[in-house]
């Protein structure tokens, strides 16, 4: 507990005004908004630029909305964006088409550079969507939100459980990790990697019993294949207004992009 | 309905068939606070597990009135409530609020009577105010003092605790006593805190190598210096057990049995 850093996981929980009228919505008006922008930017090709303007104003006006800082949105996004640029880097160089520029030895084509760009405009807003779902949805919200989706139950608890679980085990990571260091090890090549290999299959091995035990201390209360809930998700009207304000502005611009543009 | 334990002759062998239990006696009577002691690895987990349910060995058990082996699990499993060792596996939902409702809302009971149950079982406690926290977010002392919470909310006949004071620094420890104290139910605690034992339970029991092998008023059992070394137990140095004072019962157990009844058909 005392003194252990969680890194990356200090960037999840809300962000902003808590008691902004967007924090306050029902969790499945805004899975269902956030989604609709996302799918929106994804299922058009890559050249309808007025389309990613339009989803991005949508996104920016939320952030505005919901108090939440640029600088917070960017810390969060940037861990996710490369991994999701990633397989998009090598576009320029394989597509071809239009005039070609020298990068040293390798050829990049104009085609693939506005592939390039069509992708990472997507890749931005889905990836700004669902830093804003996290930003103004405490993680238990979105998990009762998904629940009240229909997404399957087994799901739903797996992320549950994963969410209730990560600290704990990022904990006996670090403390694993101290016993290590006060012991004087400090990996220098490939070679030196052993005591992690022994480290991960220690951790594998209390993960699972201590999956055991969880599981007993659920039995021992009762558990009998499904979790009930104790206050339901009430839908109201300022959420169906929040999932038609952002239907509006953006579905009749994307039927528009088909034929117009 | 009784809250008492009888368990004659229990024995239960570990998957491997290295025994675990080899016949154990024990009768703990209605309203009674029993410590029951014992090295690691003398079966006293293995025996609570027994007392849910969770593990089934051979012999006669009955617990609450109801002969564990036969019939459902689930009214047993409201009747007795364990609390484990580490919160952290009996924390296993999002929120405190939504860990304490899950066993009453597993009982079948209305949304609003398990609203008031959870609010009241925070309260017991001292933890009203972090209803809606996640669990990692609590102190140790905290996530222990939910645990109890998590159980007192199903309202049990009897208490079933495994190392309540483990890992908890002295004021949590201290804090964890008084709720401990104020509760009126049966209660079964095991231990290697020996002042926590004497100041919560009148009776004592020493379980080794899978038998019970000293039962007796906690006074007595904690005074015999040379049978505590015998199975590898020892009062604090210094600690003198003629000095200790334990507080009188908050309540009559009377209502105990008030409010379980209601609990269970309800």
């Amino acid at each position: 507990m005392g003194g252990v850093s969680h890194g990356s996981l200090e960037l999840t929980g809300l962000a902003g005004d808590r008691d902004s009228r967007l924090h306050r919505l029902d969790p499945r008006a805004k899975l269902v908004g956030l989604l609709l922008v996302t799918l929106v930017a994804v299922s058009a090709t890559p050249d309808r630029w007025p389309v990613y303007a339009a989803c991005a104003a949508v996104l920016v006006a939320f952030a505005a909305a919901a108090r939440v800082p640029a600088r917070e949105l960017w810390r969060r996004a940037r861990i996710v964006l490369p991994l999701v640029l990633l397989a998009a880097v090598f576009v320029p160089f394989l597509r071809r088409g239009g005039e070609t520029y020298a990068v040293g030895p390798l050829t990049v084509h104009e085609a693939g550079l506005l592939t390039l760009a069509g992708v990472a405009a997507k890749a931005g807003i889905g990836t700004l969507s669902a830093v804003l779902l996290g930003a103004t949805t405490s993680f238990p919200a979105v998990l009762r939100g998904l629940e009240a989706l229909r997404v399957p139950r087994l799901f739903v608890l797996v992320a549950a459980f994963m969410y209730r679980y990560l600290f704990v085990i990022v904990e006996e990571v670090s403390r694993m990790r101290a016993a290590l260091a006060a012991r004087g090890y400090r990996p220098r090549h490939a070679l030196h990697a052993q005591p992690l290999g022994r480290m991960a299959t220690a951790l594998f091995l209390r993960t699972y019993a201590r999956g055991e035990r969880v599981y007993l201390a659920m039995l021992a209360r009762g558990y009998r294949g499904s979790v009930p809930e104790l206050s339901p998700l009430v839908f109201g009207r300022a959420d169906a207004a929040f999932v038609a304000l952002v239907a509006v502005a953006l579905l009749p611009l994307r039927a528009l992009a088909e034929v117009a543009l | 309905m009784s809250c008492a334990i009888h368990a004659t002759g229990l024995r239960y062998d570990y998957p491997s068939g290295q025994p675990a239990l080899r016949g154990v006696d024990l009768h703990v009577e209605h309203g009674e606070r029993v410590a029951l002691l014992g090295p690691n690895g003398a079966g006293k987990t293995t025996l609570m597990l027994h007392l849910n349910g969770l593990l089934n060995g051979s012999g006669e058990l009955e617990v609450a009135g109801l002969c564990v082996g036969e019939g459902p699990l689930h009214d047993l499993r409201t009747r007795v409530g364990l609390v484990f060792q580490d919160p952290d596996d009996q924390l296993f939902m999002p929120t405190v609020a939504e860990d304490v409702a899950f066993g009453p809302l597993n009982m079948g009971l209305g949304r609003s009577e398990v609203k008031r149950r959870v609010a009241d079982a925070l309260v017991a406690v001292g933890m009203e105010g972090r209803a809606d926290r996640p669990p990692h977010a609590l102190s140790m002392g905290e996530r222990r003092r939910v645990a109890i919470a998590t159980v007192l909310a199903m309202r049990p006949a009897l208490l079933v605790l495994d190392e309540p004071s483990a890992s908890l620094d002295p004021r949590a420890r201290r804090e964890l006593l008084d709720i401990l104290e104020a509760v009126e139910r049966t209660m079964l605690v095991t231990t290697h805190d020996l002042p926590l034992a004497a100041e919560l339970c009148e009776r004592a029991v020493i379980l080794a190598a899978g038998r019970i092998v000293v039962d007796g008023p906690a006074e007595d059992v904690l005074a015999d210096v040379e049978a505590l070394a015998a199975y590898d137990l020892e009062l604090p140095a210094g600690f003198d057990l003629a000095r200790l004072e334990r507080r009188p019962r908050p309540v009559a157990l009377a209502r105990v049995e008030a409010t379980t009844a209601e609990g269970s058909t309800a």
